[in-house]
């Protein structure tokens, strides 16, 4: 319904109850850690973020455009036999598997592991997107900053 | 087939896949592409979940990747938004057929 609701709004609020969901399979899958950060960045952050342009940008109840049912067959096909192709593949394949010990995904481990610089450490990821952050911070504001000399030539648009 | 297990989790995200995927197909606002391409990094990340559970669950490799796609995501939605009210501004909306000033 996050894809064919016709208001906008309604698809920013079904979007984040699949949020929601995912990060209910997460916790179900017992990785807490992820599902926290899922439930902070996704539902917390990005909804809204999405629901904050949405009101910038959308007049109130306005409904989106239909599209042509061309377009709309079309991309259903498409989405549904690439599905049939990747399930026919995927249970003609079997999984090798695995006898290794679990190794429990607590946030002690995860913190060990995130910042080691041993082998099979994460530091130099972690850093990259410190940064990678840090220049989409400054890239947004950039984006969005007003030019200055266009704002005293037409100081409301 | 009587407990969930990988085959369900890799059902669901290939169906929330191509969901978004057609979402992104169908849709001709800018808002709802991005809403759709959360979707899709959502299933990959389900996917890396689900492998790091059932099939290498000796390591913690899987987790890390959905940490770091969680986080570029995050990054990947403020730019986009960003770029999107930037937009709105200049062209008085966020369609897709009115960003065409690169063309010709």
């Amino acid at each position: 319904m996050a894809v064919s609701t016709r208001q906008i709004f309604r698809a920013a609020i079904y979007l984040l109850f699949s949020l929601i969901g995912v990060a209910g399979i997460y916790f179900w899958l017992q990785y807490d850690f992820i599902a926290a950060v899922q439930i902070v960045v996704y539902v917390g952050g990005i909804t809204v973020l999405i629901i904050f342009s949405i009101f910038l940008t959308q007049q109130v109840g306005e409904l989106l455009p239909i599209q042509k049912v061309t377009n709309k067959l079309l991309a259903a096909g498409a989405a549904f036999f690439s599905f049939a192709l990747i399930m026919v593949q995927l249970y003609k394949h079997s999984f090798a598997k695995t006898t290794a010990q679990p190794v429990s995904p607590a946030i002690d481990n995860i913190g060990s592991v995130l910042l080691s610089t041993e082998a099979g450490g994460y530091a130099l990821p972690f850093e990259l997107v410190s940064i990678l952050l840090l220049a989409a911070l400054v890239g947004c504001i950039v984006i969005a900053m007003r030019p200055a000399n266009l704002s005293t030539t037409q100081p409301d648009n | 087939m009587s407990t969930p297990g990988l085959y369900h989790l890799l059902f669901v995200s290939t169906a929330l896949f191509f969901i978004g995927m057609y979402g992104f197909f169908t849709r001709r606002n800018l808002v709802t592409m991005l809403m759709s391409i959360e979707l899709l990094l959502n299933s990959v990340n389900i996917n890396f979940i689900a492998f790091n559970k059932y099939l290498w669950p000796n390591r913690l490799d899987g987790l890390f990747f959905t940490i770091f796609i969680i986080a570029i995501a995050a990054a990947e939605a403020a730019v986009a938004i960003a770029i999107i009210i930037n937009l709105y501004r200049t062209r008085q909306s966020i369609d897709v057929q009115a960003t065409e000033t690169l063309k010709h």
